[in-house]
């Protein structure tokens, strides 16, 4: 029955959509205010449907109703309780309902933080989110409905997949569907400003908030997703260039241009098409990260569903979405004024080249995603690009990037000049090169790219404390006050700025010196590594839940002092009789130490793999701060006061992300 | 108007692309071994493990070799489809019961009824390696002449059986 009633809201909840998609948007057209008041209730009648549909599901797996089919496929009667609630996003339908969901969720927050809008713009907006929804439950109610009946009933389910069975599986998906279909937002403000021939400044700076917002909960999603990986699949790995992972990468990548580029938008009137086109593309790579995880086009470990019907369905969804509103972007963006003007170099167009950076960085992320495929639809054979291509792209477009980070917030708007930038940077300057020559060398060999990464780093601390001495020195105020004088959204862009320099620190240490060994080891003997020595006191059987395990003892000492004693596990899930590999990390500031058991061999022995990472919790410090830089900038005041459609006075100079 | 179009027509690139790409598996490795004889095993029998079975034993015909274990839940799927295959009587079926305990694997035949003619023992895995077996359930297709024609990774589904397999099995039967 309760299934029922999820079946039948995902149903009414359609009608909702479509209600909600048409009207106001032919309203808006043609002035019917009638019309376009049917949005705002419509957006919130259909939430409630979609969550309804939601708690069925959760229910259903909470009381393990093996008569429906997604949950006997995804759950079992062992398997806790927090688990059976995150296996509702465990498979392909779920997640479509958890996309649904969320998705009603950001609407219903535009529908209340939306009422200084002018009402067509509004209506424009939620009538575009309701499309998209329509797409997303037609899909669910054709070809992949979560409720669908098993009879007879399964006497149990075939379990959650264990690789899922984490805390990992709790926060990554939601968060990073929140950022996914967050940036459905930004996308809906840009059809609606196409539609409406309303490319202002005052369109930017409604949107700015709500992009941020998704790029928070999507750096968030990807962070937790990298860190997951790292510890469960047992590599010491965390970042694999797997297609899903760039499926998630790629809108971040472009929503952190749009982010950039919508600041310059809302402050100086510039690039705007451009600003358009890149609330567009983060959305459709959004959507075609959905389609690449859930068609099967591409084989990942994250492919869990595959059935071509689903994948035409994506893909004609993908046509009408994307085609359409580029279709619409080509009709409409070229009446698009130009904007203020400004000089070779100036901030604008210090933003405009790493816009550009980030843009091509998107590009080739896409294209070794998607390389594979081509050269197999045009039988050229099966082959895959794997890190060697992306380290390779990627590197060189990045440096750039963020060496340019490091000029652009110093820069003024519209003219500035070099040799008054080379005279404020050139202290930071002479601190980044003397520190990639001299910091290696202390810590045991010199590369070029380490030499590189870490110049990188240090040019971001350095220029972003210049750029905060600048701001804070001088005046009678005290310190406090001077801090309080600049805005929240100044100091978001600072600390998600040195963020990057915390991840660039992190990445660069890690990949330089990191360092491993695999070895045999039987109870009692030492493996040495990085100057600590690791001793294996041998395994003992533990039952969990539903697995059993061989946890490893391995006692790890510097010098004669005892430091700490790590756990890795291997266990057997016992429905799926899959062994999972859980890693043993003690991890600090300094370097993680991470081992994880391999097989077991003869006579008690195991074989052991052993890692000294250096420096590896900077990789997800820096992420967190490049988030709460975000949240930040989304709390300044400018956003709190209602109705200010007063584009800021032209020698306004501060700048956030 | 010109350079405004061109986001469109790249994405239209790219899905025609992604139209050609749904049509094709991304399973479909071309196994190295299709075009090659068969590697040797000579194992112990499940039912009996004083028998040993050789793939010289089947020499002269056409059969079908799948590998199976009583712990693969994918071979669940597969199994009513290769046990109605065996009671059409049109290819032989011969099983490489792999990484597996003798008594699970009798346990499971018992259960889900018996579709090969013999299956051999493969405990520890090695016939499993030299065959290329990544995954278990696989099936091979093997002629005559001991020379693998045709490799299935993952189940075989009726489409699969009624596509691919029976119109091999058929023509190289003729050969």
């Amino acid at each position: 029955m309760i299934p029922e009633i999820g079946h039948f809201a995902l149903i009414l909840a359609l009608i909702v959509a479509l209600i909600q998609g048409v009207f106001p948007i032919i309203g808006a057209a043609r002035g019917n205010a009638v019309w376009m008041g049917l949005a705002q209730p419509a957006a919130r009648a259909q939430f409630l449907l979609v969550a309804v549909a939601f708690i069925c599901l959760a229910y259903a797996f909470a009381t393990m109703d093996y008569s429906v089919t997604y949950v006997a496929s995804n759950s079992n009667s062992k398997l806790p309780l927090q688990y059976r609630i995150a296996a509702v996003w465990g498979g392909h339908e779920g997640s479509l309902l958890l996309w649904a969901v969320i998705l009603s969720v950001w609407t219903v927050a535009v529908s209340f933080f939306s009422k200084h809008l002018p009402s067509a713009m509004r209506a424009r907006i939620l009538g575009v989110m309701g499309l998209i929804s329509v797409g997303f439950l037609l899909f669910m109610l054709s070809v992949s409905n979560p409720f669908e009946r098993l009879i007879p009933a399964a006497m149990d389910g075939r379990d959650l997949n264990p690789l899922l069975q984490d805390p990992g599986m709790v926060f990554h998906p939601p968060m990073l569907y929140m950022g996914y279909v967050g940036f459905s937002v930004a996308f809906a403000f840009a059809i609606a400003a196409l539609l409406g021939g309303e490319l202002d400044s005052a369109w930017a700076r409604w949107s700015r908030p709500w992009t941020t917002l998704a790029w928070v909960f999507l750096t968030i999603g990807i962070m937790a997703g990298s860190n997951w990986a790292y510890y469960e699949l047992g590599w010491g790995g965390w970042w694999f260039w797997d297609a899903v992972e760039n499926a998630s990468f790629m809108p971040w990548l472009v929503g952190t241009a749009l982010m950039h580029s919508l600041a310059v938008t809302e402050k100086r009137g510039s690039f705007k098409a451009w600003t358009v086109l890149l609330a567009i593309c983060a959305f459709s790579l959004s959507l075609l990260g959905t389609f690449l995880v859930r068609s099967g086009v591409l084989t990942s470990v994250h492919a869990f569903a595959t059935d071509p019907r689903r994948g035409l369905f994506i893909l004609a969804f993908l046509v009408l979405v994307i085609g359409g509103s580029l279709l619409l972007f080509a009709w409409r963006a070229p009446t698009v004024g130009r904007g203020g003007k400004f000089g070779v170099v100036s901030r604008e167009s210090f933003l405009l080249a790493n816009n550009v950076l980030l843009a091509v960085a998107a590009i080739s992320v896409l294209f070794g995603t998607l390389y594979p495929l081509f050269l197999d639809a045009l039988g050229l054979g099966k082959i895959s690009v794997g890190p060697p291509y992306f380290d390779t792209v990627f590197a060189p477009l990045m440096a750039p990037a963020l060496f340019l980070m490091g000029v652009g917030p110093i820069a003024r708007w519209k003219q500035a000049t070099l040799p008054e930038l080379a005279m404020r940077l050139r202290w930071a300057f002479g601190i980044s090169v003397a520190t990639a020559v001299i910091l290696p060398l202390l810590l045991g060999h010199w590369t070029p790219m380490i030499g590189l990464g870490l110049f990188l780093a240090f040019w971001i601390f350095a220029t972003t404390a210049n750029l905060v001495y600048q701001r804070l020195r001088g005046a009678d105020q005290p310190l406090i006050a001077r801090i309080k004088s600049n805005s929240y959204s100044w100091w978001g862009m600072v600390i998600a700025h040195l963020g990057i320099a915390v991840f660039t620190l992190g990445v660069t240490v890690v990949k330089g010196f990191e360092s491993e060994i695999a070895v045999r080891m039987a109870p009692g003997d030492v493996a040495h590594l990085a100057g600590f020595n690791f001793t294996f006191e041998g395994v003992t059987e533990i039952e969990g839940p539903n697995y059993s395990a061989s946890r490893g003892h391995i006692r790890i000492t510097k010098n004669g002092i005892e430091r700490t004693l790590i756990n890795p596990e291997k266990r057997v899930y016992h429905v799926q009789n899959m062994p999972m590999t859980e890693a043993g990390i003690s991890p600090s500031v300094i370097h993680d130490l991470y081992a994880s058991l391999g097989e077991p061999l003869d006579g008690g022995a195991w074989s052991v793999r052993i890692y000294h990472k250096p420096m590896v919790e900077w990789v997800w410090f820096g992420c967190l701060m490049m988030a709460f830089g975000g949240l930040l900038a989304i709390s300044d005041r400018r956003y709190r006061l209602k109705g200010r459609t007063k584009p800021l006075p032209e020698n306004a100079t501060e700048i956030s992300t | 108007m010109k350079r405004a179009l061109l986001p469109l027509i790249i994405f239209l690139v790219v899905v025609g692309f992604l139209f050609v790409g749904l049509n094709l598996d991304p399973r479909e490795v071309p196994s190295p071994l299709v075009g090659k004889p068969a590697p040797a095993f000579s194992l112990p029998r499940l039912d009996n493990a004083d028998k040993i079975i050789s793939n010289k034993d089947m020499l002269g015909k056409v059969w079908l070799f799948n590998v199976w274990a009583s712990w693969c839940g994918a071979c669940r799927d597969e199994h009513h489809v290769l046990v109605a295959l065996s009671k059409s009587g049109v290819v032989p079926i011969y099983g490489l019961d792999y990484k597996d305990t003798r008594l699970d694997a009798l346990q499971w035949l018992a259960e889900g009824g018996n579709p090969y003619v013999a299956t051999a023992v493969d405990e520890n895995g090695r016939v499993g390696i030299d065959y290329g077996v990544y995954g278990v359930p696989e099936t091979y297709v093997i002629d005559k002449a001991g020379v693998i024609a045709y490799k299935q990774i993952g189940p075989v589904t009726e489409a699969v059986l009624r596509d691919k397999i029976l119109p091999l099995v058929k023509r190289l039967q003729i050969q």
